[in-house]
């Protein structure tokens, strides 16, 4: 038996307590900064206690944002933070489980060609190549599009080998009984294999929709016009643009509004997002 | 590599499946690294099309590997990597092996330990920023009782280590997790042998759970420092734009200040060019780990 050591998981326990306090403590400065008047911010050390000007602050950013410094109201970027995040998420997703299929279920002149130009996708980040991508988006006219900020990113090798091998896993006898029955291919992909999938699926969704959300390099290059930026990158406007001294607690407002949809996601979905993160790096 | 034993027969059905990857993969991958390989063995022409571009052979690279900029830019990255890595993965191997003595709070620290996750790098950047702020700032204040005047807009090492700080304080979730799957894997047997054998708690978690982490210890470093090179981005750009005085311009940064802002594309092309290939090493040697997986 280990002993027991009662002062041992005293220790511990106020080593975590520091940790969760240091992990939490930016956040708690941003969510306090973000109830206070704006000249709390010119005099003095930052406040460690909430102010009275919370919703006045919120309702200024998502209502109308920074107008004189040309960022549009929080609540449009929000928006179209989420339509990308959207659209990257059901996009990877589709076209994955797609070519997982594919790759799996059939036998087929270059399947395994087909396979290594998947693989090289992770091998290729955008912030790597950032200036040709941004000529290839250019020439195709996705600049200020939708279209434009969602799909040059939705290849994902990753995502297809998490389907791979989770096809792998599905039993043989449930093609061959598909087959017995008469069914087709996609028959059987709809019927069964996409039922089967389903946890894979959200676990995939909840690490997708973060990383669509974060986005930032991308948004800042293909977006000159405001209506299509997106609240991760509208910060960096916000921080720099206009005058000297950032208006720190508006800035601070649009920061916790920017995390707050992601951080919901992973708190409300924990197990989905832990399955998740541990099956797609394996 | 294995398909099912039955299979499908279609002609063309698993082609029409693969078609929307690939094509997003050819159009949005493969061809703009095609055209920064491209670019970067030639000089661009001017703007008239008066000069057209030339080839070069490597001039761009040798330029770039003379230019103590460049230089400056590879030591600040290394510095960065290494201190986010080490930082990061300390820290979180820490809090797991804490949380992993718990039983009934485990999941109630791990809830609190696991959202920074989520939060971009770029906001990451601007709390901290905030947070080291030299006015306002909680810590530049505290700093300043011990008399120490901190101001990262001046000191390039306040600069580096305020957004090594940044990057590594939204990497500890995810070190967490690994390091805490790691750790409840190991066989309780082992311990408890050990332990009869009259090891104590320091000398059984440096002599048994430390080696029996080294795989996953070993995977992360390479996550993490794929992470400190290529998604740090946004933490560099929203706070010191790479300064003062190039103490943070990490490669990144550097590739898209180079192409976008002083449009020198030959230049950033080669750089690019390092990039992936520095990519292609790290995937590498993270897929020959996976193969060689240890399992215990």
């Amino acid at each position: 038996m280990v002993e027991n050591n009662r002062w041992g998981t005293l220790f511990a326990h106020l080593i975590l307590i520091l940790g969760v306090a240091i992990v939490v403590f930016p956040v708690y400065v941003a969510i306090i900064a973000s109830t206070h008047p704006p000249g709390t911010f010119v005099r003095g050390v930052m406040p460690l206690w909430p102010g009275t000007h919370g919703w006045e602050n919120y309702w200024t950013v998502i209502t109308e944002g920074r107008s004189r410094a040309g960022t549009p109201p929080i609540a449009g970027m929000m928006w179209n933070s989420f339509i990308m995040a959207m659209a990257i998420t059901i996009g990877k997703l589709s076209i994955s489980i797609l070519s997982a299929f594919a790759i799996v279920y059939f036998r087929f002149p270059f399947r395994i060609f087909f396979f290594w130009i998947i693989f090289l996708t992770l091998m290729l980040p955008v912030e790597v190549r950032i200036v040709p991508t941004f000529q290839v988006v250019a020439n195709l006219g996705m600049l200020n599009s939708f279209a434009g900020l969602s799909i040059p990113l939705i290849a994902s090798a990753t995502a297809t080998f998490l389907f791979r091998q989770f096809f792998m896993t599905v039993p043989e006898e449930l093609m061959e009984a598909a087959r017995v029955d008469g069914a087709g291919p996609m028959k059987f992909f709809k019927d069964i294999l996409l039922p089967l999938s389903i946890t894979n699926i959200a676990a995939l969704f909840v690490i997708m929709f973060i990383y669509g959300w974060n986005q930032y390099l991308w948004p800042l290059l293909i977006t000159t016009d405001p209506n299509y930026y997106t609240i991760v990158m509208g910060i960096q406007r916000m921080v720099t643009g206009g005058d000297s001294e950032p208006l720190w607690h508006l800035v601070m407002a649009t920061v916790v509004l920017a995390a707050l949809p992601p951080v919901l996601v992973i708190l409300l979905m924990q197990r989905l997002f832990v399955k998740g993160l541990t099956e797609t790096e394996k | 590599m294995q398909t099912k034993r039955m299979t499908f027969s279609s002609r063309w059905l698993p082609y029409a499946l693969l078609a929307p990857q690939v094509i997003i993969t050819l159009i949005f991958f493969i061809w703009p690294s095609y055209q920064a390989l491209l670019d970067s063995v030639y000089r661009q022409g001017d703007a008239f099309g008066i000069r057209p571009p030339t080839f070069v052979w490597f001039q761009n690279f040798q330029a770039l590997l003379a230019d103590p900029l460049y230089l400056n830019s590879l030591r600040v990255t290394l510095v960065f990597s290494v201190g986010t890595t080490l930082l990061s993965m300390s820290v979180a191997l820490l809090f797991a092996v804490m949380v992993n003595r718990m039983i009934r709070s485990r999941d109630g620290y791990t809830t609190f330990l696991v959202w920074p996750y989520a939060v971009a790098p770029a906001i990451a950047g601007v709390l901290w920023w905030f947070i080291f702020n030299p006015t306002l700032g909680i810590l530049p204040y505290m700093l300043d009782m011990v008399g120490y005047d901190w101001n990262h807009r001046r000191s390039g090492t306040d600069a580096m280590i305020m957004v090594i700080i940044a990057s590594a304080w939204k990497q500890i979730s995810y070190n967490f997790l690994f390091f805490l799957a790691g750790l409840q894997s190991i066989p309780h047997s082992l311990i408890e042998a050990a332990a009869i054998d009259g090891a104590s708690r320091m000398k059984r978690f440096w002599t048994i759970v430390f080696p029996l982490l080294s795989p996953i210890t070993f995977f992360l470093m390479v996550v993490n420092i794929v992470y400190a090179m290529f998604d740090t981005f946004g933490v560099i750009h929203a706070t010191t734009e790479g300064g003062p005085a190039q103490a943070t311009n990490i490669l990144v940064y550097k590739v898209y200040r180079d192409g976008f802002v002083n449009l020198n594309i030959g230049s950033s092309a080669a750089q690019s060019v390092i990039l992936m290939s520095i990519v292609i090493i790290l995937t590498v040697i993270q897929f020959r780990y996976i193969e060689r997986r240890v399992n215990y």
